[in-house]
């Protein structure tokens, strides 16, 4: 069922009162969140790498009337709210079905210039690691190319292959490697 | 009769020879040798040391698959001295030869492991060594002893007293995402541990992916991928110190390291030119130069035994194959053309076999290409079987495949006649590499 505009701005609400202030905790909408912003690795079995906790407040303004009016990245109507296009097996071509996300983002991107998008590539499991990384640039390199021909600014966008390192879905049929064919759109 | 399943379980009570790779031959051989390994004798009063290098050694021999140990309950006697050996005891029950030793206290913390090997229709010794050693490293003279027996025995050296990398992955659900995708936490883990998959340590761990592992020709360091930061890099880790340093992060792809086997140049993969080439890195200069250029997808390089051709995985042809060129440039030549996808090839060690990836009607197995004839055979029967890496005296192939829903390494022996499995009891196990020889130091 929808969550209607109204309640999802009064859950909103209640969230910013109760929660106070929250820690930011940045998801790639994949597989994995990054629970560690900008954490580096723990060399040579020296303990587990230090959790280093985000910091800032998460904040979503109430408009009045139950019109939104925080940042259009966070409205569940919007079609911002939809950050991943799919790929299919072995290709790297946007689905026509994925274009009218893309423009909502070419659009957003193109009235906001001073926001920047990273793009992931993902893979499936299959075929060779390495190989897959490559393939993965190539997919965020479609969704780039996708935006920038919308007229986004190249400066806007950053690109990163994860391959086939987060998977979104770890199972190992075909329904899981469909979702893990994927481009993901991060603000 | 080859059905018959060894189920060698590796699991010791000390914490320093921890094991957490299970064992477990899964296809017998017709024709390995008959052998029997005494369990070895202690010629001291105390400081008996807790791990029996005579099963050590039999564990070793028998996960070959090139030898059939007899088992200890089936010895009619068990000498630790060449005067005890009584030859009639061995030759009732069809062993060819015969292995016993002693174990004697050496000064502090230290041992001296005195082996003799027999054969047991001549009723001669062939060798015997007396080898110093510690209580850390008694595991490893185990190796060695077995790496002497098995040359003595076939003629080409043993890889038993090696080493494997690989990544070890842990994934925790941690909540679910706006959109009802399901989100993890990783735990990932650049893992060492003996060829038998004892003495496991983690010498890098990251909450982000790490990839490719590669050693280099001397064994003392390791080039790997690290996404930590959210960006992937190229590190040089020295095992012994943990020490390490970043070699490249440059925009895009910085990927699939490979060592030259003089060690002074690294072949990798790079996009900050747009798409992905393979460059080869002058280790002292710190000079990159351009192997590639193609608008295909170019990676997992890997260098011959002489150090003179490079192949690699590229879609230049519309999907990916294996190409050769020389280090010094030139045109790159096709060399598989069984398949429709074949990936990540590296060299035997006799420069003329290439182990990879291939795709064979929609499942992913490892293929050994003999380059004289041109002849592709396939090794595995997995599913999703990927990165195999050949033991140093090319006798056996390490790979990655999976078994009850968990990534889990498994060997073959070369021929393809042996199969073994190596799984972790915890956690996806993938991208297992082979130490080259003798880089046996721990400080």
């Amino acid at each position: 069922m929808k969550i209607t505009r109204l309640a999802w701005v009064a859950m909103a609400a209640a969230a910013l009162i109760f929660s106070g202030c929250t820690s930011t905790e940045k998801r790639d909408s994949g597989g994995a969140a990054k629970v560690v912003e900008g954490g580096s690795a723990s060399v040579a079995g020296a303990g587990d790498s230090a959790a280093a906790a985000g910091a800032g407040a998460q904040t979503a303004a109430m408009g009045l009337g139950g019109v939104w009016s925080g940042s259009p990245l966070d409205n569940p109507d919007s079609l911002l709210a939809s950050r991943k296009v799919y790929f299919d097996f072995d290709r790297s071509e946007i689905r026509s079905e994925f274009a009218a996300v893309l423009r909502a983002h070419a659009d957003y991107l193109i009235s906001n210039r001073s926001i920047n998008v990273t793009i992931e590539g993902h893979c499936d499991e299959r075929g060779s690691r390495e190989y897959n990384v490559g393939l993965g640039e190539r997919r965020a390199a479609a969704v780039q190319n996708f935006l920038e021909a919308e007229g986004v600014d190249h400066t806007q966008i950053n690109t990163i292959s994860y391959g086939e390192e987060r998977p979104q879905d770890p199972g190992h049929d075909e329904s899981a490697w469909a979702l893990n064919r994927r481009g993901v759109l991060v603000y | 009769m080859h059905s018959r399943k060894f189920l060698i379980l590796l699991l010791l009570f000390t914490g320093a020879a921890r094991a957490d790779l299970l064992i477990e031959i899964t296809k017998g051989v017709e024709g390995s040798l008959p052998i029997a390994v005494v369990p070895f004798g202690f010629a001291g009063e105390k400081g008996e040391p807790a791990i029996n290098v005579g099963d050590v050694i039999s564990s070793d021999l028998g996960r070959s698959g090139r030898f059939k140990p007899l088992p200890v309950g089936d010895m009619l006697s068990r000498p630790t001295r060449s005067k005890q050996v009584d030859f009639r005891d061995w030759r009732a029950v069809n062993v060819e030869n015969l292995v016993i030793g002693e174990v004697q206290p050496n000064g502090p913390g230290g041992y001296l492991v005195k082996f003799r090997l027999y054969d047991v229709f001549r009723g001669e010794q062939i060798t015997g060594f007396s080898i110093p050693t510690t209580s850390r490293d008694l595991r490893s003279t185990a190796h060695q002893i077995a790496d002497i027996v098995y040359e003595t025995l076939t003629g080409e050296p043993g890889a038993f007293n090696t080493r494997i990398a690989y990544i070890t992955s842990f994934r925790k659900k941690i909540g679910t995402d706006r959109d009802g995708t399901n989100l993890y936490s990783e735990k990932v883990h650049l893992r060492v541990a003996d060829a038998d998959g004892y003495n496991p340590q983690t010498i890098v761990s990251s909450e982000e992916p790490l990839m490719s592992p590669a050693w280099s020709p001397d064994g003392r360091r390791i080039a790997y991928v690290s996404f930590e930061r959210s960006k992937p890099s190229i590190w040089v880790q020295e095992v012994f110190t943990g020490r390490r340093e970043k070699l490249t992060s440059f925009k895009g792809i910085n990927g699939a390291p490979a060592w030259s086997p003089d060690g002074q140049q690294l072949a990798l993969t790079l996009s900050k030119d747009g798409n992905p080439d393979i460059f080869v890195m002058d280790l002292r200069r710190r000079t990159l130069r351009a192997l590639t250029r193609h608008s295909a997808i170019d990676t997992e390089p890997a260098w011959s035994p002489d150090g003179k051709q490079i192949v690699f995985t590229s879609d230049r042809g519309g999907r990916p194959q294996i190409y050769r060129v020389s280090v010094r440039g030139g045109n790159p030549e096709r060399i598989t053309f069984e398949g429709k996808y074949n990936a990540r090839a590296s060299y035997a060690a006799d420069g003329r076999h290439l182990t990879m990836v291939t795709r064979l009607n929609g499942d992913y197995r490892i293929g050994v290409l003999d380059t004289k004839n041109d002849q592709l055979r396939i090794l595995s029967d997995g599913v999703l079987d990927e990165s195999p890496s050949f033991a140093p005296n090319g006798s056996m192939i390490i790979y990655a495949t999976r078994a009850n829903g968990k990534g889990v390494l498994a060997a073959v022996s070369t021929d393809g006649r042996v199969k073994q499995r190596l799984a972790l009891q915890a956690g996806d196990v993938r991208e297992p590499a082979w130490s080259p020889y003798h880089q046996k130091e721990r400080k």
